[in-house]
């Protein structure tokens, strides 16, 4: 469903009507001033090519350009247009994202080009709708790497991937003969390394090997033949030796520079060394009577292993393994439907044949045999069936044969290529997932604190007289119905909304010191820069309220940095509402004449950047509001000094937030 | 198509005789053999994806509702864009509805609201239910929205608000509000509110609030009057 918000919020609003003989408390009155639905078409001339479209659909996303009063800027009395000097073709997208909801990404454009528009018209990237988000984080990415790696290249660096570049200099011994093991190719010895460990490899297969073979015996016992181990003992003796030398050295010396060495004991490489080299050492210290002979003869099987180191060598072999490991399962469902199937035609044939005198199906497991070698069409003629049903079964089992292997077959390749492309974009989305909800989560949050802001700014409706235009010019329509939406809904159920913060604090017991504490420790980083910058300045002229105001600063950062995020994905509506600083605010009000003391104009200069919101508002005003909320209702709160703090508190509220908007305006560009 | 109704489109032809468990058993044997055994599942489909609803006209929606026409022209508008297909079914208007409410459970008021605007209980508010009940309660007297407030609380439509009807809904606003509240929200919370709410409207002490009693109690009480003024100015 694409978004838009706006458009059924006369209709929740109307749907209070439900609330109203609930209520035990009056209603607040609607907000004033909400201009009747002023449909007109608005037409935007972006280089020439004419676009026309109701204002109400701009209207949908005030936190772009063209939803704002941004677009004033643009507008072109003459001609009655708004002109943009850009990309008619890209705008076309970009319009539609307003009417639709959804951003959708042209195939044909180059993603930068797309991006910049974007950028110019204040439509976060991130909107960009399923369909099209994965072709587009895939294209950026391509584009960032081949960027990356023009750089790399013109720098004359090494190039090519993993870690390769240079370590500094003084890095530690141990550091640089991990990256020889690793990397080889990064320096002559590696490499050296590397080969001569490869050939030893093969000599040790290869001497495995040969050592079988029947050599002519010479002499002793006429034309008796015995394998070449047992002919040259001692030759095969010390190539093993020497190879399980270089295996160990090897090993040890891996085990030395491993960063983690537990994790590189548990690592599978390593286990297949270790199980490598075992067996010589058993070997060397089992004594040699006939009893564990026998054992150790076996033991000598594991050293066939060896040929698995070579996958340290070969990558296409670790693919192979890995991707035999993630097809585990669509194998062993292989193996299951194989051993039914065995099971099944082993017990007809065995029944088939019993009467026969002479007949090789002596038992049904000894049918299995057969059932294997007809079913994998081998065919060996071992044991044949002689009567006319076992004849008759046994061709069905070998036509049936042909089904059970060949079907499983290509279904397992396509799934390991399947599998293989799907793990890599199921890391990408559970990446992008995880963002994504915590978007939304902070979108929704968001929401409730532009509420609470909304609630505490109304105090600065009813304290502080020529302001009553102010606050209400500085949020949109919508924001302002939906907040006495939210309004209403507090005065039916007799309770308010609060944050979590204040939650938990009514709950609990806390001191006042306890929470400034805790208002500063849950800043981020960039804010607590800016907060302790700009207190610093603001605690020159106003130490009393420094505190209560950094505060609010956090509050205000969630807001403004949610800003960001408000235009929404597409579960969410896109039309949410924003801190209590949007685009229009920031051009309508440009000038407010807050009756505040200090003026805390000249601290924009901090950039902050947005990684992560500070989680709750403060809580320092949050004891003023139900006091002035009650306070509302049967008149003014006695004491001008009280209220005109509680006043002065509101202002500020209003001061560092409409500043911080600057500031983050400032880092969005 | 050409079948109607009925899971298997392939017995249309058949004569009833054959619809015994041998026919069955025959068919499905003569199906294996020629590899026409899957159903056509895909004509099902195509049932689905088409269903469109129209308004009646302009001048007829005029008559019916208190809007006026370039008022219907914006929300019929804004309406079509939401629901191409015309009709708003449950699980979308909880959608819609709980994007109002971000810090609470608003599904079962949504329900609720959706019952009270599906006038002819078809499972779907059209554009006409929705405009009908939004004249109602934007353009009515102050009996008709006191009306359409009883048929919200009645779930049941049968006259009656009994206090379990009147403790569903109650729960269901509580819902809305969340968890952080405050002052937080007790168990009794809406129990508490049920009581008081029958002790004002119900007259005659019978535990059932009937629609005369709802709407006097309501007219007697001033800030009910006063905050009826709060949905003049919403469109």
């Amino acid at each position: 469903m694409a978004a838009g918000v706006a458009t059924w919020l006369p209709f929740a609003r109307a749907a209070a009507v439900g609330w109203l003989p609930l209520a035990q408390q009056p209603l607040p009155a609607a907000p004033q001033g909400c201009e009747a639905r002023s449909d007109e078409v608005l037409v935007v001339n972006v280089s020439g090519r004419r676009f026309q479209t109701w204002k109400n659909t701009l209207d949908r996303y005030p936190d772009t350009l063209l939803g704002s009063s941004e677009k004033e800027f643009f507008f072109d009395p003459d001609s009655g247009e708004y002109f943009f000097d850009r990309d008619p073709d890209l705008f076309r997208h970009v319009l539609n994202f307003y009417r639709t909801g959804r951003l959708h990404c042209p195939r044909q454009e180059c993603i930068q080009a797309f991006d910049e528009e974007l950028a110019f018209y204040g439509i976060v990237p991130e909107l960009i709708g399923d369909c099209c988000l994965e072709e587009y984080r895939d294209r950026k990415k391509e584009n960032a790497e081949r960027l990356a790696e023009d750089e790399e290249a013109e720098l004359g660096g090494p190039g090519g991937a993993g870690a390769d570049w240079a370590l500094p200099p003084g890095s530690p011994f141990r550091q640089r003969l991990w990256r020889a093991f690793e990397n080889p190719h990064t320096s002559t010895m590696a490499l050296v390394f590397y080969y001569v460990t490869g050939f030893f490899i093969a000599v040790s297969v290869i001497a495995n090997v040969v050592e079988t073979i029947p050599c002519a015996a010479g002499g002793r016992a006429g034309w008796q033949e015995e394998p070449c181990g047992d002919r040259f003992p001692l030759a095969f003796f010390c190539m093993d030796t020497a190879c399980v030398l270089i295996f160990t050295g090897e090993y040890l010396l891996r085990l030395f520079a491993a960063p983690s060495r537990g994790r590189f004991l548990r690592s599978v490489m390593s286990l297949i060394d270790a199980v490598a080299i075992l067996p010589y050492y058993i070997g060397l210290f089992v004594p040699k009577n006939d009893d564990l002979s026998g054992a150790f003869v076996t033991l000598r099987v594991f050293r066939v292993f060896r040929i698995f180191k070579f996958s340290r060598h070969s990558q296409g072999l670790r693919i192979l393994g890995y991707t035999l490991k993630s097809c585990a399962s669509e194998l062993g469902f292989l193996l299951f439907s194989l051993t039914m199937a065995i099971i099944i035609f082993a017990t007809v044939m065995f029944y088939a044949e019993k009467g026969t005198s002479k007949t090789n199906f002596t038992s049904i497991p000894a049918a299995f045999w057969y059932t294997i070698v007809t079913m994998t069409t081998l065919g060996y003629g071992d044991m044949v069936p002689s009567t006319i049903a076992g004849k008759i079964f046994g061709s069905i089992c070998s036509l049936s044969g042909v089904l059970v292997i060949a079907l499983p077959v290509p279904v397992i390749v396509s799934n390991f290529s399947r599998i293989y492309h799907q793990n890599q974009r199921a890391d990408k989305r559970r990446a992008q997932q995880k963002v994504r909800l915590a978007r939304i989560r902070m979108a929704k949050s968001g929401t409730t604190t532009a509420f609470l802001q909304y609630k505490r700014n109304r105090g600065l409706e009813v304290g502080l007289c020529p302001g009553p235009a102010l606050s209400t010019r500085s949020r949109s329509a919508f924001e302002q119905q939906h907040h006495h939406l939210l309004h209403c809904l507090e005065k039916t159920t007799s309770h308010e909304f609060t944050d979590e913060s204040t939650f938990s604090e009514a709950l609990g017991v806390i001191s006042l010191g306890g929470r400034t504490s805790r208002s500063t420790s849950v800043s981020s980083q960039a804010v607590i820069g800016t907060s302790a910058r700009a207190s610093g300045l603001i605690s020159s002229c106003c130490p009393r309220q420094s505190k209560q105001r950094r505060a609010i600063r956090l509050a205000n950062s969630t807001a403004s940095v949610s800003r960001g995020s408000m235009q929404e994905l597409d579960t969410l509506a896109g039309h949410r509402s924003p801190g209590p600083q949007s685009r229009a605010s920031l051009n309508a009000k440009t000038h407010d004449s807050l009756t505040l003391n200090c003026d805390s104009q000249d601290l924009v200069a901090a950039i902050i950047s947005i990684p992560t919101p500070p989680a709750n508002t403060p809580d320092e005003s949050r004891p003023h509001s139900p006091a002035s909320d009650s306070g509302e209702g049967p008149g003014r709160p006695s004491g001008g000094s009280s209220s005109s703090n509680r006043g002065a508190l509101r202002n500020s509220s209003l001061g560092p937030s409409y500043l911080l908007h600057n500031t983050v305006k400032i880092s969005s560009l | 198509m050409g079948c109607v109704g009925g899971s298997n489109c392939s017995m249309s032809w058949c004569p009833r005789s054959c619809r015994s468990p041998l026919g069955h058993a025959v068919r499905f044997l003569f199906q294996f053999v020629t590899g026409t055994l899957a159903p056509d599942s895909v004509e099902d489909e195509f049932e689905l994806s088409t269903v469109c609803h129209r308004p009646e006209g302009l001048e007829q929606l005029q008559e019916q509702t208190k809007f006026t026409r370039k008022e219907l022209q914006v929300l019929y508008r804004g309406f079509k864009n939401e629901c191409p297909s015309g009709i708003v079914n449950e699980e979308n208007f909880k959608q819609i509805y709980s994007q109002f409410f971000p810090q609470g459970d608003s599904s079962t008021y949504a329900t609720f609201l959706f019952n009270a605007f599906d006038t002819n209980h078809d499972g779907s508010v059209s554009f006409e239910d929705f405009v009908a009940g939004l004249s109602v309660i934007l353009r009515g007297t102050i009996d008709d929205r006191l009306n359409w407030a009883f048929n919200l609380y009645d779930l049941n439509k049968d006259g009656f608000i009994t206090k379990e009807e009147m403790l569903d809904i109650m729960k269901s606003i509580y819902d809305m509000m969340g968890k952080y509240t405050y002052p937080a929200l007790r168990e009794e919370a809406p129990r508490e509110h049920v009581e008081s709410f029958f002790q004002k409207m119900d007259r005659n002490k019978d535990g059932v609030v009937t629609i005369e009693e709802f709407i006097e109690s309501c007219q007697k009480d001033e800030n009910i009057m006063r905050s009826m003024q709060l949905f003049d100015n919403v469109i």
